[in-house]
């Protein structure tokens, strides 16, 4: 099998100058998603018979909810390649993700607690799901402290990335024991209520801003790691060029 | 290769007890913490017993927590876990054995004076023995998460509080089933479930946690 594809994401250059053309197609795309799917979420899809207008909120809290989770595997596919490969963008990739999930972790918090306010008159409640979020917005900071804490680049990217893989592993564990925890311990007070299956006209613009958060966490992470790919190679003369270039 | 690991446990072994009031400290804290709650809470007995295994486990948590803040410093100080890198015996088995005469020397005192604290906490007789078990089982998971956190800090100048928040949510899992087995058997329900869910964690722990414990390490040295 040809390997090449895989051997150019070692250069930081070949991504530099590739990247540009995706950064810019996938803001474009997110745009245009996360702009019809908000006008269409909100808008036009339909009241939903119980909740009124407050479910319409559906369309950032589940986005941000499957970016928070992906976000995390994310982490640790990086810490993967990096640990295994010893690619130098992955330990970039990792660096720059953890901070971009860890915000999508709490816009979900946040949504769900402005949703869950009206709906089951309350702010909080230890639901199962709920503190697992909470949980993966500690795991995110965890990580986002021990790559700030050791001074050290590589070493700080290794750090993070068995601190990653050791969380995807745990993460199952987590989620399920709280579960259990939740079934055990409290008596359904409250209960997400079970969700109908949802019509199309709803299902549809959540669809299209699910893929415009991908875009746009696509679009927000080459950003970053653009930009931390010009400062570790900020010795070298492509940089220089490209930065003079510009100036 | 056993003759070896016997070396090393004795060597362990001799330098934790060498420093007895080190290995008195965690304990001491988990009595401290322990007696804090009556004190903060009031001295209602009812109310003492119904929080108790929550209270016995969250203690139990941060005194392994604590303890295992200067696992490798020393080792680390003095240069021998270079050594222990470089040497042809697999990393992993060389830490799996320092975590284990760790526990022993600490996590089994801190098991066995759980007891005389929940009896102060007000449980019942009958609920000690699941009180015992969980913590057996539920203390070397502890441990060993631990140590993969102290091997990633291994080599900072203030790891202890990094520490808490690299690990602290990663034990979420065995508080959830220790203080669960401990509230059942508070409730005359079946706990072999939650025990059998331990035993299997610290099996998982015992065999996947010694890999991330040596990674952890060897980016510590390189460093």
């Amino acid at each position: 099998m040809n390997w090449t594809w895989f051997h150019k994401w070692g250069s930081p250059k070949w991504f530099y100058e590739m990247s540009g053309a995706w950064l810019r197609a996938l803001a474009w795309a997110a745009a245009v998603l996360l702009l019809l799917g908000t006008v269409w979420g909100l808008a036009i899809a339909p009241q939903d018979y119980q909740q009124g207008n407050s479910f319409r909120i559906i369309y950032i809290h589940v986005p941000a909810a499957f970016l928070a989770q992906s976000c995390y595997l994310m982490l640790a596919v990086a810490g993967v390649i990096g640990l295994v490969w010893k690619m130098k963008l992955a330990d970039v990739a990792l660096q720059c993700a953890a901070p971009i999930g860890a915000s999508m972790t709490f816009i979900a918090l946040l949504t769900g607690a402005v949703w869950g306010k009206p709906t089951w008159g309350t702010w909080w409640v230890w639901d199962a799901r709920l503190t697992s979020m909470l949980i993966l917005l500690f795991l995110y900071f965890g990580v986002i402290a021990l790559s700030q804490a050791i001074s050290n680049r590589d070493s700080a990217a290794k750090a993070c990335a068995v601190l990653s893989i050791v969380g995807v592993i745990n993460l199952p564990i987590i989620k399920y024991s709280v579960e259990w925890w939740n079934t055990l311990h409290q008596p359904a007070t409250f209960k997400i209520t079970e969700k109908p299956a949802m019509p199309m006209e709803m299902w549809l613009p959540l669809l299209v801003m699910v893929l415009g958060f991908y875009c746009f966490f696509a679009a927000v992470l080459l950003m970053r790691m653009r930009l931390e790919v010009l400062k570790r190679e900020s010795r070298t003369r492509w940089v220089r060029a490209e930065v003079e270039g510009r100036a | 290769m056993l003759r070896l690991c016997i070396l090393l446990f004795k060597r362990e072994t001799r330098l934790l007890f060498r420093r007895p009031m080190e290995l008195a400290n965690p304990l001491v804290f988990f009595a401290l913490v322990i007696s804090l709650f009556p004190l903060a809470i009031g001295p209602e007995s009812r109310l003492l017993a119904t929080i108790a295994p929550g209270v016995v486990w969250v203690a139990a948590l941060l005194a392994v927590l604590l303890s295992l803040d200067g696992l490798f410093r020393s080792d680390y100080e003095d240069g021998s876990l270079e050594q222990w890198v470089l040497a042809p015996q697999p990393l992993s088995l060389l830490v799996l054995i320092k975590v284990l005469a760790h526990w022993l020397c600490s996590g089994l005192a801190l098991v066995l004076l759980s007891p005389l604290l929940g009896l102060m906490l007000g449980l019942p007789e009958r609920t000690l023995g699941v009180l015992l078990l969980s913590l057996l089982l539920g203390t070397p998971v502890l441990s060993l998460l631990g140590a993969v956190g102290a091997a990633l800090t291994v080599g900072l100048k203030r790891g202890g509080l990094l520490l808490a928040l690299l690990i602290l949510p990663l034990y979420i899992p065995v508080l959830i089933l220790g203080s669960g087995a401990l509230q059942a058997s508070l409730q005359g329900l079946p706990t072999a479930g939650y025990l059998w869910w331990l035993a299997s964690l610290m099996v998982l722990a015992v065999s996947l946690a010694p890999l991330a414990i040596a990674a952890g390490l060897k980016i510590s040295v390189a460093e």
